[in-house]
């Protein structure tokens, strides 16, 4: 039998993917979902045991609950305040003055580095006794903060540290910025309009597709936000800072309950999905594509 | 008409706080970064002293040198770009065949690869990386740098969906034209179409560079040996092993950055283009 020239190359050239999708995506998937059933410490013999490991999860690990709390927490402030510097950045950067190369380059440098050295970096800015923000509310006789040690403050501290490097959200809203057609602008100017009345009338709706994209890949980013708690505080004071990814990373590779972090991965693409699909649905009602003018 | 030509006065005015307001977001931006260099040239009593010194009495250089007889930070060099080449290599070759026959050749199957490949943009990788690390722990691949360079020979669902676009914009007439002359599919892939792709590839390149150079929770699973240790991991053994050395510890992380500004400079257009393909409107 003569098989066709594009089948035969088509399927060499694309075995790659097809080879990927199974060994990376598949088998780790099916692998995810048997292990869940399983007591497994990667030493002995699994164990089934049905679902004990989610009725442990949800009736039993009140580290789950607080782990989640912790990742809604980060990931609803961190988020829309990410959204508005970032947006209000990009404003900015858009203006069309003399230096602005400069201006831009500045703003996204944080975002360039790793997330292991800006973390290291921010551990000593944050340091009580000889870090520059003490230093600096010190100066300004303010009183100086427990940054990473107080339960309450850990979380702003973290906030604030996700504010710092949000420049590839800025690249992308910029980009859309200089998308929008000069002539929508213009015409808001010639009817008389203000900074408040273009925004509303023409930068917010043009804008709204980057929003809503960068709004979903910042809420994926955010519930899987892992290096810095690990580095900064290891989940401390008292959990208030252990996201989900850390207790998970905890339970598999410290206690090395391999069955249960598998549960633990599962339930997070879970709410992942839903988190993504609840973004999706409410986009209809805000988020404005050319195609579907009438 | 008159009333949209604004005043002069108020146009001084306006550039005055746009100024302002892009000046406080740059000594945001900037002040951690001098912080750190101001750190990296002191000695440890200046950094402890109180009132905390604002600059050094005398510069000290020789922490520079200094980090790479504290810690072996030439080895790490050295292997976080052994794994960047190999992931430069895997990521060319798999990503450029995979898209030119998604993109280029007509066969039964390829718009439902294609399909899953966008399916797994949203699968986070943290959901597949505990079940990863138990298939290299059977494969054998636990402490050596296959985990960390293999995957990339398998394509990247983000790479393949950028490069399938941009091939498909190619008219169909060079493939014809090669065909009829009697070349073959991989012919034309590597000496007709690839060549038009060229700012894609550069924006590839240095996205696998900084991602692999980035990379922490990887080797963080996968390389426990410190001879194997990437620059990211031997910084944290750094700040775990001699938490109170903050001038080696910020002069180290100077030596991090300092290729990731270089390649940054050098690439910067094919690097803000390759930001903004993902997130151009539909």
């Amino acid at each position: 039998m003569r098989v066709k020239k594009e089948t035969l190359w088509g399927w060499i050239l694309v075995s790659p993917l097809a080879l990927g999708l199974t060994l990376w995506v598949a088998f780790p998937l099916g692998v995810a979902v048997t292990m869940s059933l399983f007591k497994w410490n990667m030493i002995s013999q699994p164990v089934f045991i049905g679902l004990q490991n989610y009725a442990f999860m949800f009736f039993g690990d009140h580290l789950f609950w607080q782990s989640l709390k912790v990742m809604l927490l980060f990931t609803l402030t961190s988020v829309p305040l990410q959204m508005i510097f970032a947006f209000a950045a990009a404003l900015l950067l858009n203006a069309n003055v003399k230096g602005m190369g400069a201006f831009r380059t500045i703003y996204y440098l944080p975002a360039l580095i790793p997330a292991m050295v800006s973390t290291a970096l921010w551990l000593f800015l944050y340091n009580p006794q000889y870090g520059l923000f003490n230093l600096m509310l010190d100066k300004l006789g303010l009183p100086t903060q427990m940054w990473l040690t107080d339960a309450g403050m850990v979380i702003p501290s973290l906030v604030i540290m996700s504010l710092w490097s949000i420049g590839n959200v800025v690249v992308i809203f910029l980009a859309g910025l200089q998308g929008i057609p000069k002539e929508l602008e213009e015409a808001c100017l010639i009817d008389g309009g203000g900074f408040r009345h273009r925004m509303r009338a023409v930068i917010l709706p043009q804008m709204s597709p980057v929003i809503f994209y960068n709004l979903v890949m910042g809420i994926i980013g955010g519930l899987q936000t892992f290096t810095q708690p690990y580095i900064m505080t290891n989940g401390g004071p008292s959990n208030a800072s252990l996201t989900y990814m850390l207790h998970l990373y905890k339970q598999a590779f410290q206690f090395n309950k391999m069955g249960y972090a598998n549960a633990l991965a599962l339930v997070l693409l879970l709410i992942t999905a839903a988190v993504s699909l609840l973004v999706f649905r409410t986009s209809r009602s805000w988020v404005y594509y050319e195609g579907d003018r009438k | 008409m008159s009333s949209i030509v604004r005043p002069r006065r108020r146009l001084r005015f306006d550039r005055f706080f746009l100024y302002l307001a892009l000046c406080v977001g740059a000594v945001f931006c900037l002040l951690p970064f001098a912080w750190q260099l101001r750190s990296s040239i002191m000695t440890m009593p200046e950094i402890f002293s109180y009132p905390p010194k604002v600059f050094p009495a005398s510069p000290q250089w020789h922490n520079y040198p200094d980090v790479f007889s504290i810690i072996p930070f030439g080895r790490y060099y050295g292997n976080t770009a052994v794994l960047v080449a190999w992931n430069v290599i895997g990521t060319l070759l798999s990503n450029i065949s995979i898209a030119f026959a998604l993109a280029r050749i007509p066969f039964k199957g390829r718009k439902f690869l294609f399909a899953c490949s966008i399916g797994t943009l949203m699968i986070p990788t943290t959901v597949t990386m505990i079940p990863t690390f138990i298939e290299w722990s059977w494969l054998g691949g636990l402490n050596t740098f296959l985990p960390l360079i293999v995957p990339s020979f398998f394509g990247n669902a983000f790479f393949i969906f950028m490069l399938v676009q941009f091939f498909r914009t190619i008219p169909f007439d060079y493939d014809e034209a090669a065909l009829i002359d009697g070349a073959s599919y991989p012919r034309i892939m590597v000496q007709v179409i690839t060549p038009m792709a060229k700012p894609i590839v550069a924006v590839m390149v240095i996205f696998t560079f900084l991602n692999t150079w980035n990379d922490f929770m990887g080797p963080l699973l996968y390389l426990n040996d410190s001879k194997l240790y990437t620059l990211a991991l031997g910084l944290k053994s750094l700040l775990s092993g001699y938490n109170s050395y903050w001038h080696i510890l910020m002069a180290a992380a100077t030596l991090v950055e300092l290729p990731l500004i270089i390649v940054f400079f050098i690439g910067q257009k094919s690097f803000i283009a390759g930001l903004t393909m993902g997130g151009i409107k539909g």
